[in-house]
């Protein structure tokens, strides 16, 4: 290297310097932290001492005394939250490409229907949760919906306080605020060349062909992106489950998710190593994602060369 | 909105139409999206509809049946029961969010731009794969590091460092570290101002910081409103952060506050619940609304051109 890149090294260093910082002490340390904690028995209390994978064993395959294999808790909050990705993404992605293809039509008040979808996901999931709660209320003298049900004829259902209804309630009040994609998808249907479609009418594409062969491969990179933030975003959903269950996961842990039960290791029951090993998985299973989603982006995916 | 309503495609048979004829009304396909857009649009209201309704009714007229949509009395009184209630201290509560926002959205808009100055304008070696590192980090959620980073702020605290836990210090000393996704963002966005700029400023003599601060800075304000806009919604929603940290009750943040007043007392005050709530989403929508264009233009980006 010349003087000059030595030169240039240094400057370039110097304004990267927070963040070196910041990534050695708040990324790169905490991670390599946790994955000793993760192989120690650790209270906070005493000194972390060495276990091996003795954490991963009881959590994941060790025999239960119980039955079974594992900490059948641990199981259940990562089938919980496989659970809601599995329902959450899909739905998630079908509504908001939908309504960006509704708000991208040159309609009259189209400003306001867009202020109005995106609204909802400004909303904080605390006081999302507060509403929520309300609506889903089981008591149908005082929930909204039930309310409705029963004006119908209909049985009141608790929403909240059953195991096979509370997941669908999450993701549907999930699906209230998917407003920030809808915005992302617009912009990318915005971002459409329209010759792609004149061309596509002339050759007789109806509107479904069109929405398949043009508009969907051409916001592929699009939905890829949304795509990882949502498999990212799904593992690490905590606030609303937590809120909406006083942090218990009821009814009868249906909604007792991955952060959660992590979050309960490490700051309920203090079992350091526990919620380590939890940590290291989690963050397994997001880096396994995100290469299945890297490697079958070859074949869906379609970057328009630049 | 900002967006452009320009993605309305010409259709082939055009010309045919005798002029003056409104075409918009010959489309099936528009008077479908009306529709459509008009019951998501009252769907996605009506969450909104139901909490301030409520939260202006009696605390018993909250339970009539069928349901009672404007309130009668009318009690505004509700929002001041919520600002002085003695188990739920909402202006202590909002004082310190706005503590923790403030100095999240200063540190991070800072020290972001520093470094993304460093990867946008100055050629070095190995800035490449250190932008790589960087990107790679945003997918390390937080729940994965917040075991090792509480263990980190005990022990500062246990070595004569300085109190961290059960302070406000954890929830914004690191965005004094840069952001990797606001780093991203703002690099973007510098790339996208000219070098003669800063080559003519420092043919005058200026120096690189100077360059920084001088040219690129004030050219970039819309992607700092961005970024400054971003990490305060992020900070007055926050929820986990907070959890994890902090200790005393009055140290708080609204999310919280909100969620520990709803769970001593829950199901029970549903008027003053949502009037609460109301109080903590009004700020966010408010906000949005000022800032609309910026807003959108910054979510469409990020999702968009990366």
């Amino acid at each position: 290297m010349t003087k000059k890149d030595w030169q240039q090294l240094g400057k370039g260093l110097a304004f990267l310097s927070p963040w070196l910082v910041g990534f050695a002490v708040f990324t790169a340390l905490p991670i390599v932290m946790s994955f000793w904690f993760s192989l120690c028995d650790y209270t906070l209390l005493q000194k972390p001492v060495y276990v091996g994978l003795e954490n991963y064993r009881t959590l994941v395959w060790g025999e239960n005394p119980a039955g079974g294999y594992g900490d059948p808790w641990f199981w259940k909050s990562l089938w919980n939250t496989a659970r809601f990705a599995a329902m959450f993404l899909p739905s998630a992605m079908v509504v908001s490409l939908g309504l960006a293809m509704l708000l991208n039509a040159k309609i009259r008040g189209q400003a306001i229907y867009r202020t109005i979808i995106f609204l909802p996901s400004l909303v904080p999931a605390v006081a999302s949760a507060m509403v929520w709660l309300w609506i889903y209320n089981a008591d149908y003298k005082q929930g909204l919906i039930n309310a409705y049900l029963m004006k119908l004829g209909l049985d009141p259902v608790g929403f909240l306080a059953l195991k096979e209804w509370a997941m669908y309630a999450l993701v549907f009040m999930s699906l209230w605020g998917v407003g920030n994609t809808v915005v992302i998808y617009l912009a990318g249907l915005q971002d459409v060349p329209k010759e792609l479609y004149e061309a596509a009418e002339i050759d007789g594409a109806g509107m479904w062909r069109q929405t398949w062969h043009v508009t969907i491969p051409m916001i592929s990179p699009v939905i890829f992106f949304n795509l990882i933030m949502g498999i990212i975003g799904s593992l690490q959903t905590f606030a609303t489950p937590y809120i909406l269950t006083d942090g218990l996961g009821r009814p009868e842990r249906s909604l007792h998710f991955f952060a959660m039960y992590l979050y309960d290791n490490a700051f309920q029951y203090l079992k350091m190593g526990h919620a380590s090993a939890m940590s290291w998985i989690m963050l397994v299973i997001i880096l396994a994602w995100t290469a299945v989603a890297f490697w079958s982006s070859k074949r869906w995916v379609h970057y328009q060369g630049k | 909105m900002s967006v452009a309503e320009t993605t309305d495609r010409p259709v082939v048979v055009e010309y045919r139409m005798p002029r003056g004829v409104n075409r918009p009304r010959q489309h099936p396909e528009r008077w479908f999206a009306h529709l459509a857009l008009l019951l998501i649009s009252v769907g996605f209201i009506l969450p909104f509809a139901w909490m301030l309704s409520t939260s202006f009714k009696r605390l018993e007229d909250t339970a009539n049946f069928p349901p009672q949509w404007i309130p009668d009395p009318f009690m505004a009184k509700n929002y001041k029961t919520v600002l002085n209630h003695p188990k739920m201290h909402f202006l202590m509560f909002t004082r310190n969010t706005l503590i923790v926002a403030t100095l999240a959205v200063v540190g991070t808009t800072l020290s972001s731009a520093v470094v993304a100055y460093g990867f946008a304008k100055i050629r070095f070696k190995g800035r490449g794969a250190l932008f790589a590192v960087m990107l790679a980090t945003m997918m390390i959620p937080f729940p994965v590091i917040m075991v090792s980073m509480f263990a980190i702020f005990r022990w500062l605290g246990d070595h004569n460092m300085g109190q961290w836990l059960g302070t406000y210090k954890p929830l914004w000393a690191p965005a004094w570290f840069g952001s990797a996704f606001n780093i991203f963002l703002l690099r973007q966005f510098f790339l996208t101002i000219p070098d003669e700029l800063s080559e003519a400023a420092r043919i005058d003599g200026c120096s690189e910081f100077g360059i920084f601060w001088r040219i690129v800075l004030p050219l970039s304000r819309p992607a700092l409103a961005v970024v400054a806009l971003f990490t305060f919604m992020w900070a007055w929603n926050d929820f986990l952060g907070p959890l994890v940290y902090l200790q005393d009750q009055d140290q708080y943040t609204l999310s919280l506050g909100l969620q520990t007043f709803q769970s001593m007392h829950g199901g029970t005050e549903y008027n003053l619940l949502m009037a609460a709530s109301v109080l903590v989403i009004l700020p966010v929508i408010v906000l949005f609304f000022m800032t609309q264009k910026t807003f959108i233009q910054g979510i469409a980006t990020t999702g968009v051109k990366g």
